[in-house]
């Protein structure tokens, strides 16, 4: 994952997630219109190294941390944890990369 | 740093299976079909979303509130649910907001860390919290080094050496390494000065920094993430630096090594935000007097 240095990356990074866990009525959901307020406001100040500009960006790299994290800790765990009665055999196996064997005469305990 | 590289390495090349290998993870049990009374019934039974809209609103005493579809959230303790400042609250709000069908309250971590900071289930005071931190430090993880694999000393050394000498600089410390099973000996003066650095921690703060420390399973660390030296990827890389050499020699896989990776990160993630937020106003305020 590339580093996320740059506040414009930052920036861009949680909207992203916005929309991804939102779908289309991102834009009007809360924390849309707080992130992009936060940005604007830590853009005004012209100093080179401004200490509440680092600590802002530090706090935006976290958030977007928790955002993407807990999507892809979800994702992975619907995959591969959830799911336990009504996944079939095949698909069991198949998580570790095994296959069922296939017995053509029919297993010997079968009649 | 050269454990970037190593880490970038493995999962370039996609996962790799080892089928005889069991996962030790936790399994969380699956969808419970009986809806019980009470507001969360437990941490791992899922609830269907009852609710269409989230807002928030400013309650009395400038204190947050989260609103479900009208109803003012609740803590499972039963009492008002209320934050100090309102990107907290945005932010509780949110992981309310972007839940589908069901509820994972598993993922709902700053929700969690609220929970438990207005219900104090264990009833702990400030001063047991700073307690059990400074009792943590000795056994912290970046204090205890290995003596072989030759390379994993190394890692050691390169990785967690400058976190150590930062900590003992800023706040001019001494703490030490050990490569023994009884780890360092930490001396008073150090204990004693980072007492008072977490006494002039809030409540809620320290809440916060108590359930980073239990992840991340380091003191050292966990100071990093506040005072923003650390990001916290780099906080979560270096607190699993042995899982992270092991994974560059025998391979990663997705359901174990990612699945804990991405769990610690956003733990991690949301514990730094909580305490970034709770001690929020309190920074605000000194900037005022300084000015």
């Amino acid at each position: 994952m590339a580093a996320v240095t740059s506040p414009l990356r930052a920036c861009r990074g949680i909207l992203k997630e916005i929309r991804i866990a939102k779908g289309s009525g991102y834009r009007n959901t809360l924390v849309y219109k707080h992130v992009l307020e936060q940005f604007r406001r830590n853009q005004v100040t012209g100093a080179q190294f401004c200490r509440a500009r680092m600590d802002a960006l530090h706090a935006a790299r976290t958030y977007l941390c928790l955002l993407t994290s807990t999507r892809l800790h979800l994702r992975l765990h619907e995959r591969y944890h959830a799911h336990g009665g009504d996944r079939a055999l095949e698909q069991v196996a198949g998580l570790v990369g095994l296959r069922l064997p296939t017995q053509p005469g029919g297993k010997g305990w079968e009649t | 740093m050269m454990l970037r590289n190593i880490c970038k390495y493995p999962r370039q090349f996609g996962q790799v299976i080892w089928p005889f290998s069991i996962p030790q993870g936790q399994h969380v049990p699956c969808l419970s079909t009986h809806l019980q009374k009470a507001r969360y019934a437990s941490a791992t039974t899922e609830r269907k979303k009852f609710y269409e809209n989230v807002s928030i609103s400013q309650g009395e005493g400038g204190l947050y509130e989260i609103i479900l579809d009208q109803r003012k959230m609740k803590t499972p303790g039963g009492k008002l649910f209320t934050v100090p400042n309102e990107a907290l609250a945005i932010a509780v709000a949110t992981e309310w907001d972007i839940q589908k069908d069901s509820l994972k309250f598993y993922t709902m971590h700053l929700t969690t860390l609220c929970n438990t900071a207005l219900d104090n289930p264990t009833q702990r005071t400030k001063k047991q919290i700073i307690s059990a931190a400074l009792k943590f430090l000795e056994t912290d993880t970046i204090c205890f080094r290995v003596e072989e694999p030759p390379g994993l000393v190394e890692v050691q050394r390169n990785e967690w050496d400058p976190v150590m000498n930062w900590i003992e600089q800023r706040y001019n410390v001494v703490i030490g390494t050990s490569t023994s099973i009884l780890g360092p000996q930490i001396p008073e003066e150090t204990k004693e000065t980072f007492r008072q650095h977490l006494n002039s921690y809030n409540f809620w703060s320290l809440t916060g920094l108590d359930f980073m420390i239990s992840q991340l399973k380091s003191l050292v660390l966990s100071f990093g993430l506040i005072d923003k030296h650390l990001s916290v990827e780099q906080a979560v890389l270096l607190s699993r630096l042995e899982e992270e050499y092991q994974i560059q020699q025998w391979g990663n896989v997705e359901w174990v090594h990612d699945y804990d990776m991405y769990e610690l990160r956003a733990r991690t993630a949301a514990g730094a935000m909580f305490v970034h937020l709770s001690s929020e106003s309190a920074a605000v305020k000194r900037k005022i007097l300084q000015e």
